[in-house]
């Protein structure tokens, strides 16, 4: 059977377990939704399990830390951002300790837990933490060498993780950076700038549909939302005058917001921003929750097509 | 460092008096909270603790999580007499550039393990601490002082539950019973009775003492400190502003400063002993 992005984190993590002591699990009852279960077998003494208490569990994946720890937290999106924020702001991060805390099912890949468990505001509220690593990863090569990056990295990380699914966007041995976006294709009149496991594939497919059209089209994954890559922002500004950013998530405060205010210190090209306007989650399964909320490379390629006038 | 109840006494009267001039200097500082917690703090650094002030950070240390942050006024004073600095920094407290302030910072003060002013958010970090300390076979124990008022947030029952799940007998918290929270006295506010009862129920040896009372204080923290499967809390009956006469029980002084008179006047009973 084909293995599930969280399959992929939970192996990375039996493997970091394997040589690195200081390693450890912690979950709030949804061990079975984020697979971590082969954690807790292979290594009983560091898989704790706190119940229904994401607010405490954060808290404990700090105590953890502060003696040395490297706790893995993980619960669906909201709660690990809205639930758990006062908790991660100032007993993880404000404390300055090594708590990486990741949010399962991103956006619209909530699906049918509809509306209270689908996070359009988790990037945006983990932005305004000072110091705070945000990441996204789009497919399982990735999602593998960044979790990797995320232990070895002391400091608080932010891992925005797609659970069920897979598909791979990379090869096997490509060089994925903490902190440096991958320029997936090269062009010159438009820059798709995508984060995720749902964007970036539809940013590339609206690449060929505007490659039809005769637009030369870049596309970047921007695997890293905070610190942003914003020296290749600003040469893609550049190069090709016009950017489209594409979100699973709000357009405020989100990705779309990261590369705005970046280029707000620079020079400022005319940007279009793909993501859901101000609206909340609802249930649908994924193809419908992505015409709900624009989430399509058609919508992306329209965008961009706009975007190009603008110039 | 085990000084004799006698001794801690005296100490915990000499650390008040500390704490009430350095809060005249400041203008302004949690008062309340930081006298009634006085024996309880006072007690674990010069006596029951093992810490030592010139490696803060030894692998064997006890852990002192101070969750009521607000009572840094009565906590950094203690770990400057412990000798974790200079007593001469206390003036600063609250004053620009200083290390000190209304809530404690530990990257900022010499001792000081839990950056805290959150209510709730100490005994869970507490809990974690004791869960690697026993991944380690570390015997060190966790100390985690709460504000009463503190236990009105839910995470401290959270990590209550948790603790005792995890069988935590290295966790020792003591509840800072003083009846008063900002609003008003706390059972007008909201109740925490039957607090025994409420904190057995979730799984915890309860100890209950006046926590103004030096002897019972060391003898309730002694009694603690031997494992017995479960996490243990201390319920500390005390009262809010002990040490100063004109203040004590009146929960209008969680914050405020006595003014130079009152000072005077509470410094000279102090340094009769506030205990008669």
């Amino acid at each position: 059977m084909a293995k599930d992005m969280r399959d992929i984190y939970t192996d990375t993590l039996l493997d970091l377990a394997k040589t690195n002591p200081s390693i450890c699990v912690i979950e709030a009852d949804l061990m079975n939704a984020t697979g971590t279960r082969a954690f807790k077998e292979a290594y009983p003494d560091r898989f704790f399990d706190v119940g229904v208490a994401e607010a405490n569990m954060v808290g404990i994946a700090s105590g953890l830390s502060a003696e040395g720890k490297i706790p893995f937290a993980a619960t669906f999106g909201t709660f690990a951002s809205r639930r758990v924020y006062d908790q991660f702001f100032l007993s993880a991060n404000y404390a300055r300790l090594n708590v990486k805390l990741v949010g399962t099912d991103p956006g619209i890949t909530a699906v049918y837990n509809g509306g209270t468990h689908m996070p359009f505001e988790d990037i945006g509220m983990m932005r305004l933490i000072p110091d705070l690593v945000i990441i996204e990863p789009c497919d399982l090569v990735s999602l593998e060498k960044l979790v990797r990056q995320a232990a070895d990295h002391y400091g608080c990380v932010y891992i925005r993780l797609h659970r069920k699914g897979s598909h791979t966007l990379y090869d096997a041995d490509e060089s994925i950076e903490l902190g440096k976006a991958k320029v997936l294709r090269d062009g010159s009149d438009v820059t798709l700038i995508a984060s995720g496991f749902v964007l970036v594939p539809e940013a590339l497919k609206a690449a060929e549909l505007l490659e039809a059209q005769g637009v030369s089209t870049a596309v970047i994954d921007m695997h890293t939302i905070k610190p942003l890559d914003e020296e290749l922002v600003a040469a893609y500004a550049q190069k090709t005058g016009a950017i489209v950013t594409c979100e699973n998530h709000q357009v405020f405060g989100g990705l779309g917001s990261a590369v705005a205010d970046s280029l707000t210190g620079g020079r400022p090209v005319p940007m279009e921003r793909v993501g859901s306007w101000n609206k909340f989650g609802q249930v649908g399964n994924l193809e419908y929750l992505q015409e709900a909320y624009g989430m399509t490379a058609r919508e992306i390629s329209a965008r961009a097509l706009k975007v190009i006038e603008r110039k | 460092m085990k000084l004799s109840v006698e001794e801690l006494k005296k100490k915990a009267d000499e650390i008040r008096i500390l704490v009430l001039e350095m809060v005249e200097t400041a203008g302004g500082g949690h008062i309340g909270g930081s006298l009634s917690a006085m024996d309880v703090m006072t007690a674990l650094y010069f006596r029951i603790m093992n810490i030592d002030p010139k490696q803060p950070d030894k692998p064997d240390r006890d852990w002192f999580i101070l969750s009521a942050g607000h009572k840094a006024a009565g906590y950094v004073p203690v770990l400057a007499e412990r000798g974790f600095f200079d007593k001469d920094l206390l003036p600063t407290f609250n004053q620009l550039g200083s290390p000190f302030g209304m809530h404690p910072d530990m990257h900022k003060i010499p001792g000081c393990e839990a950056s805290t002013g959150s209510l709730g958010h100490g005994l869970p970090i507490a809990v974690g601490v004791a869960l690697s300390l026993k991944l380690d076979s570390n015997p060190a124990r966790v100390f985690c002082l709460m504000g009463d008022g503190e236990t009105h947030e839910g995470t401290i029952w959270e990590a209550a539950m948790g603790a005792s799940q995890y069988k935590l007998d290295n966790l020792i918290g003591i509840v800072d019973y003083n009846k008063c929270s900002m609003d008003g006295p706390i059972d007008q506010v909201v109740s925490l009775e039957p607090i025994e009862d409420k904190w057995r129920a979730f799984g915890w040896r309860v100890i209950r003492i006046d926590g103004n009372d030096m002897a019972q204080v060391v003898g309730a923290l002694e009694d603690a400190s031997v494992p017995q499967g479960k996490p243990t809390v201390l319920i500390a009956d005390t009262l809010k502003g002990k040490g100063c006469r004109e203040i004590e029980g009146d929960y209008h002084w969680h914050y405020g400063v006595l003014g130079s008179e009152r000072l005077d006047r509470t410094v000279r009973e102090l340094k009769g002993g506030s205990n008669g």
